[in-house]
């Protein structure tokens, strides 16, 4: 699963002339799919830096209520700080996903070091693909890249409409979807935020009267 | 700019949301209001980038037309949600490929 995102990715940071390091990198320091193809987007549109910057970090807000819910299950008298803060850093969807799962059945002393070798597993795994997705989009044929680059819009079309069943998912995604390219009408460098600002106080208001 | 410092503030910024998640003490409650409202942004902006992608995109994959785009979607959607069950893989390959297939055929 992560391995068709992370793949089409790497197609999109090569079909975008964005260099081979910086998308691996991503992979590794910004660590969240969505935030890495707004970057990469929005980069190479030449979106203004602060735009740029907003966009990324409101696409990943998600990392806050995750980390908040898995910091408790973590925390164990023998770690020390640090450790608490280099695996925030290491967190992801999948990680979390399969962290909430797990957690019941692994000691608590234990937990932090599963969780280091789990999400290691995951990022090298992720990393590999992004490069593996860059060189073949570079290599192929040129029909061939725009297949790979194709990928990332199918996958989040898939993970989105395959959510569903969570109504926070479903409404979010019917509002982010009219107000996308509504606002990059309105403003190419902004679109994003601004979407995701109106999108997501629609979607959340609905959700609310219900 | 330079693609790294970007990358390096954009790191930061993604931090914002990571580590400062450590030092709230328990008593926030990860299901409040507030974080019901921050996660349907993070919702909506990727919602919104995929159908501004698809719509109007913008790179190489402005050299689709709508109507290709719209097969190839409608083949993923197929694929994922009839043909198999829910397999993201076959689902995003199948979407790929019907795109690959009709702009080689003619």
């Amino acid at each position: 699963m992560l391995v068709a995102g992370y793949v089409a990715f790497g197609a999109l940071a090569a079909a975008n002339d964005i260099p081979m390091g910086i998308a691996v990198a991503s992979t590794a320091v910004l660590w969240a799919l969505p935030a890495q193809i707004v970057l990469v987007e929005m980069h190479s549109q030449a979106a203004a830096v602060l735009a740029t910057v907003v966009a990324v970090m409101l696409s990943s807000a998600r990392f806050l209520p995750m980390t908040l819910m898995l910091m408790p299950e973590l925390r164990d008298a023998k770690h020390r700080g640090w450790m608490y803060y280099l695996a925030a850093q290491m967190l992801s969807l999948s990680g979390w996903t399969m962290a909430v799962a797990r957690f019941p059945a692994i000691p608590r002393p234990q937990r932090l070091s599963w969780f280091f070798g789990f999400t290691l597993v995951l990022m090298s795994v992720s990393a590999a693909s992004t490069a593996a997705g860059y060189i073949g989009a570079d290599r192929l044929p040129s029909l061939a890249r725009l297949a790979l680059v194709f990928m990332v819009p199918m996958y989040y079309l898939l993970i989105l409409s395959g959510s569903v069943r969570d109504r926070v998912a479903a409404v979010g995604l019917a509002c982010g979807a009219v107000a996308g390219p509504l606002a990059y009408l309105l403003t190419p460098d902004w679109s994003l935020p601004l979407s995701g600002i109106a999108g997501g106080t629609a979607a959340y208001l609905f959700l609310r009267k219900r | 700019m330079d693609p790294w410092l970007l990358l390096a503030i954009c790191a930061l910024a993604t931090y914002l949301w990571r580590g400062p998640a450590v030092l709230i003490a328990a008593g926030v409650d990860p299901k409040g209001e507030f974080f019901a409202w921050i996660s349907c942004v993070a919702y909506a902006i990727i919602a919104g980038l995929v159908s501004r992608m698809l719509i109007l995109p913008t790179g190489a994959l402005a050299e689709t037309t709508g109507l290709e785009r719209v097969l190839g979607s409608a083949l993923a959607l197929a694929v994922y949600f009839r043909l198999t069950d829910r397999n993201l893989f076959a689902g995003v390959m199948a979407g790929a490929a019907a795109l690959w297939l009709i702009r080689f055929l003619p």
